[in-house]
């Protein structure tokens, strides 16, 4: 299987603390990939190096073979790789419809557009129904963001994202915070992602994380401190001790 | 549950409805009342320059308390251009175009980053420094004296500007309609739509593949493009510029328009500037001293009960005439505009 994204030796210092240290981790084509970590231990942080919020100290990113590490958030989505947030960011006055919409148009090229109506593009009203329907959000297409209930809002934070048409997809937490009624349909929908969509999910819900995954990465202290597959990293003493351990383990 | 028509619902946003039409049929009804042409006038040319501050304030964000820094600049480069260059009015309008764009360009990098206070600052300090370089520049600008001699030729070499307007609202309405429309066109248009995103979501944007800073540079020089044609309009059809074009209380004056009229809305701008004009008018007659208190009153009373209002109240104005319309002639268009549930 060929490799999709891949970190070499990435390193990211904040004053006096490496927040990410000597990071080399691959994430393979088509992977079920999670990434796991006690509080603080840098997951956010090496998110942010992914996507290119925040640039490394030192190291490289790669993705499907080429460097990125220069460019900005925008070109890597234009380039593939797209994320979810872990409390909300949506566009509060836009409606899903139009907030699909323009992912689209975005990851089409065609966002500097100004003198057609947005919109009139061949195919790209079916290609948002389409993911609405995956999305369970047909429903709602026409209501603002902001007044959806937060389960659909966080739909549609997924959504978005994939909207973009990723070849790698970084979920962070996709669940936190949704009540247990509404938690079905997320984890549904994460399910049914496409194999042609690799992804790396970023949890601190185990049952998810072992439902979900294929594979898993353990993160310490900025460090990769363990990876293996879901039976090796839930067996491993090493991490029950580190992690599962402090986290109640049942 | 699939019943729902994406196509019809994508496109539909942008149609025209009949609440704009009659806006725009009223206005150049207006043409029809000569003794207020002078008034119109005025008040086309701020609408121009509200429609300009609403694009980068009430679509993309961004909030400027130097806005006649454009106006200015427009008003002084038609003023020289015309004396010094060529007195056709629609040669002295793309050239102040061509200058406010350049000046647009530039300046808008410094409006990028930072906070709203940072951008009030900043677009507050390059007007007061244009307006001090227009008034120490006497020998170029007439500073405090004002730029004169100006004299424009005929409008498309047929129409003489004639003292009671007529010429000038003709044409200032004209310009007004086709860059509302052009404008109009961008807001609809994918590159409109991300503007929008980005005012909700500057984080966000980004991570939908959004070149947040090209497309605020691409706007903001948009908007002082508007705004330059708008003081270029000005000194044409007033033969004169003064310094205070380039004042605080211009400035402060068109944002009180965008607010008045609705911010984020193509006709806030419009509405506004018929608004504003008219409480000038009113309150001046009535209270000639006082006026800027009933101004002022009337602002803190319109951001109290919320900027959106008069939107929403014409939305509601609308919808109720449509279906008094459609229960009377017993049509049924099926399921358009009104469609909630």
């Amino acid at each position: 299987m060929g490799v999709a994204l891949q970190t070499l030796g990435l390193n990211k210092r904040f004053g006096g603390l490496l927040a990410t240290s000597e990071v080399s981790f691959t994430l393979a084509e088509g992977a079920r990939h999670a990434l796991i970590g006690p509080n603080g231990a840098g997951k956010t942080t090496l998110v942010n190096l992914l996507t290119g919020v925040i640039p490394p100290t030192s190291g490289k990113v790669l993705l499907h073979g080429t460097d990125i590490t220069r460019l900005s958030p925008d070109q890597r989505v234009r380039r593939g790789l797209a994320r979810t947030f872990q409390i909300n960011q949506l566009f509060p006055t836009l409606t899903p419809l139009d907030t699909l919409g323009l992912a689209m148009t975005e990851r089409l090229g065609r966002g500097n557009d100004w003198l057609r109506t947005a919109g009139s593009h061949p195919g790209i009203a079916e290609a948002i129904a389409e993911v609405a329907e995956r999305f369970r959000l047909t429903d709602v297409l026409t209501e603002r963001t902001s007044v959806l209930p937060y389960g659909k809002q966080r739909l549609l934070e997924i959504a978005v994202a994939f909207a973009s048409q990723p070849q790698v997809l970084l979920l962070d937490e996709p669940a936190a915070g949704v009540p247990e009624s509404e938690r079905h349909d997320i984890l549904a929908a994460v399910a049914e992602l496409p194999r042609s969509v690799s992804v790396l999910l970023i949890e601190h819900d185990m049952d998810l994380v072992f439902s979900f995954a294929e594979r898993i990465s353990v993160l310490v202290n900025g460090a990769m401190f363990a990876e293996g597959n879901a039976e090796e990293i839930a067996n491993d003493p090493r991490v029950q001790a580190v992690y599962l351990g402090d986290a109640g383990h049942d | 549950m699939s019943n729902v028509n994406v196509p019809h619902l994508l496109l539909s946003r942008h149609r025209w409805r009949w609440p704009e039409i009659a806006f725009w049929l009223a206005a150049f009804a207006c043409l029809l009342m000569p003794s207020k042409h002078l008034i119109l006038n005025e008040i086309a040319i701020l609408a121009l320059f509200a429609l300009s501050l609403d694009l980068i304030l009430g679509y993309a964000g961004i909030v400027s308390l130097g806005h006649a820094a454009f106006l200015g600049a427009g008003a002084y480069i038609a003023g020289l251009f015309a004396i010094h260059v060529n007195g056709d009015p629609l040669l002295g309008l793309l050239a102040a175009a061509a200058a406010c764009g350049v000046l647009g360009f530039i300046t808008s990098f410094l409006v990028l980053r930072g906070s709203d206070l940072t951008r009030l600052m900043i677009t507050l300090g390059v007007a007061l420094l244009l307006g001090e370089i227009a008034n120490r520049a006497a020998w170029l600008t007439g500073g405090a004296d004002g730029l004169q001699g100006i004299t424009m030729g005929r409008l498309l070499g047929l129409f003489e500007f004639d003292l009671y307007g007529r010429t000038s609202f003709t044409y200032s309405l004209v310009v007004l309609f086709v860059l509302f429309l052009l404008a109009r066109r961008l807001i609809h248009s994918p590159f409109g739509h991300s503007l929008t995103a980005i005012r909700d979501n500057p984080l966000r944007a980004a991570a939908v593949g959004i070149p947040v800073k090209r497309r605020l540079i691409a706007i903001y020089t948009f908007a002082a493009i508007y705004a330059g044609i708008a003081g270029a309009l000005l000194t044409q059809t007033t033969q004169f510029v003064g310094l205070d074009v380039l004042s605080f209380q211009r400035s402060a004056d068109v944002m009180l328009v965008v607010i008045i009229g609705g911010a984020g809305y193509l006709y806030g701008g419009l509405i506004g500037a018929l608004g504003f004009k008219f409480l000038q008018d009113w309150l001046s007659a009535l209270t000639p001293q006082y006026w800027h208190f009933w101004i002022g009153l009337i602002l803190v009373a319109l951001v109290l009960i919320g900027r959106d209002r008069p939107r929403r109240l014409l939305h509601s104005v609308q919808k109720y005439v449509t279906n008094r319309w459609q229960s009377l002639t017993g049509s049924k268009a099926a399921g358009s505009s009104t469609g909630g549930a």
